[in-house]
């Protein structure tokens, strides 16, 4: 039973992996991409990594993939203009998809071996401590300052982007909230007698 | 005894899922029908019209005339639609919909999958609501869908932020994302709710009931936004967008579309009632009355879950009636510069209160 809902699951990942690159229309390429993230997604339920599931189905598919959809969308694609540089890139293209492939058969065989844990008794949480629990105490309690520092990267790095792209221009008619919210009829309206044939004067 | 029975088997597990599964969704659907009818005959009220009041008694058949009419009409799909996503969307609204209503207990036991990640399940769940959105405004190959599925994702995607921020307040007061636990920790009188505080009235954990109460303020707003209901219902406003991404629907996914966004809000209902108003908890102990376990404490609970979502959804309808629609800049002003801060300082709070309330009293 779990081989069979193994198999499909992995085979629809690679399926729409292979979708992904091969699909003529973009949009259907980030749709394929969803669905490999969500059967990835139920990979990892079987491996009983439900937490990790619910957070790549929260992240990636619910939000990251939201925003893929998004651009990818908005972009005004020239489908022809796209196939015409096909044979130039293709080498480049080969290298590149090479390089990555053995990159992933390596790391397939450190993993297959432990890798850089290989040696060391892996920590053994109980079966009474859920998902969750183990990978918070991880986090959290085990690993706290690494954790926390990598935060802090993060943090600069998001500072770094805003600080990059936030501009200032002198000219450019901004909204105050408060202003909008607190207009009322007095402050708006003026009730002008005019007499006829003169109009306003400003 | 000796050998196992049939039905705890895996085949026998299997037929029982699909039973319960199919049972949920029914009644689900057929309640569907009467929300519908009610949340018609709330905002008549309020515009002081009568509403439907022809098919049957009182109106009540009204949606299954309506049901009727959609599924008898021609599916219409336009010329230059991307034809398999344009049929995929609502599908997908409508499947996830009610994928949802598996983990929700609605009375002590009566739940499909009690799992441990119940409440990152619905979240995931709904974070993917917003696709049947995108897809069908895109695949509609028209400008209005396509404007009003962009305005849906940013303010989908803007909203479930916050709410993600206030379900971390409900996990961490009751140390538990597994649903039933979530209920069962309210125990023992509205006193012990959660929009109260949780654990009581009396002593220093009062301090927890501005914030808590704060809370299901913002989650009740959230989920206005997140199912793009009035005030918030700019992706399909008729004003300017004449129905945004539902334009170019019409019959079965028109009605496919529908009742996947109203199954939603009714999720959104039941996931106020479970988080914050303690699910099938009865207000006041019963146990005294009737004895915990028995059919009549399951009935009577599942009588006051469905009580309080109802309560819920006639909310849902009022807001709808009552509040005028939002411009766009100051929904999502609302989302990012108000509710994301303010839900987040109210994490720390409670996690401050979890960690150091204990040596307070």
């Amino acid at each position: 039973m779990l081989a069979i809902a193994f198999y499909i699951m992995a085979a629809v990942t690679v399926l729409s992996g292979a979708m992904v690159i091969t699909s003529r229309n973009p949009v259907h390429s980030v749709l394929f991409l969803i669905l490999a993230f969500f059967s990835a997604a139920g990979l990892f339920v079987l491996m009983g990594a439900e937490f990790l599931a619910m957070l790549l189905v929260v992240v990636y598919v619910g939000a990251v993939a939201v925003l893929f959809l998004f651009v990818v969308m908005m972009l005004d694609v020239d489908f022809v203009k796209l196939r015409q540089g096909f044979a130039n890139y293709l080498p480049i293209g080969a290298v590149v998809g090479v390089l990555l492939l053995t990159e992933l058969i390596m790391i397939a065989i450190a993993i297959a071996d432990r890798g850089a844990a290989a040696g060391q008794s892996p920590q053994v949480y109980g079966p009474e401590m859920s998902n969750i629990e183990a990978i918070g105490r991880v986090l959290y309690t085990d690993y706290v300052y690494l954790f926390q520092a990598s935060g802090l990267v993060l943090l600069v790095a998001m500072i770094g982007a805003i600080v990059l792209t936030l501009q200032h221009r002198v000219h450019v008619k901004r909204q105050d909230i408060h202003t909008q919210v607190t207009r009322r009829r007095k402050n708006a309206v003026e009730i002008v007698q005019v007499k006829t044939g003169e109009g306003i004067q400003e | 005894m000796t050998e196992p029975s049939f039905w705890s088997g895996p085949w026998g597990w299997t037929i029982i899922t699909i039973g319960q599964s199919a049972a949920v969704i029914m009644g689900v659907m057929i309640s569907l029908a009467f929300l519908l009818w009610g949340d018609r005959k709330v905002w008549a009220g309020v515009q002081m019209r009568k509403g439907p009041n022809v098919v049957g008694p009182f109106g009540l058949m009204q949606s299954f005339a309506d049901f009727l009419k959609f599924v008898l009409k021609e599916v219409i799909i336009p010329a230059g639609a991307d034809k398999t996503v344009f049929l995929i969307a609502p599908l997908l609204t409508f499947i996830l919909a009610f994928m949802s209503w598996a983990v929700i207990p609605f009375a002590p036991g009566w739940v499909v999958s009690d799992i441990n990640v119940g409440i990152l399940y619905l979240f995931a769940i709904s974070s993917l609501g917003v696709y049947g959105i995108i897809m069908g405004g895109w695949a509609s190959n028209s400008k209005y869908p396509f404007l009003g599925a962009l305005r849906s994702a940013a303010q989908m995607v803007s909203y479930e932020v916050s709410l993600g921020f206030i379900i971390i307040t409900v996990v961490l007061l009751t140390g538990s994302m597994n649903l039933s636990d979530i209920v069962n920790a309210q125990a023992g009188g509205f006193w012990n709710w959660n929009f109260l505080g949780g654990g009581g009235l009396l002593g220093l954990g009062i301090i927890k009931l501005p914030i808590m109460l704060g809370m299901m303020v913002m989650f009740y707003i959230s989920a206005l936004a997140e199912t793009n209901r009035p005030p918030f219902d700019l992706p399909e406003a008729e004003s300017e967008l004449v129905a945004g991404y539902q334009v170019e629907y019409s019959s079965t996914p028109y009605l496919l579309f529908m009742i996947g966004e109203y199954a939603n809000i009714v999720l959104m209902c039941a996931m106020i009632t479970i988080l914050f108003f303690g699910g099938w908890q009865s207000p006041i102990p019963m146990d005294s009355i009737v004895p915990q376990g028995s059919l009549a404490y399951i009935l009577i609970s599942l009588l006051w879950f469905i009580l309080k979502v109802v309560f819920w959804f006639i909310m849902f309808a009022l807001a709808k009636a009552i509040v005028p629609r939002y411009r766009y800049d100051q929904l999502m002003r609302l989302g990012w510069k108000v509710f994301l801060p303010l839900s987040l300082v109210a994490v720390v709070l409670i996690a401050a209160y979890r960690v150091f309330g204990g040596n307070l009293v």
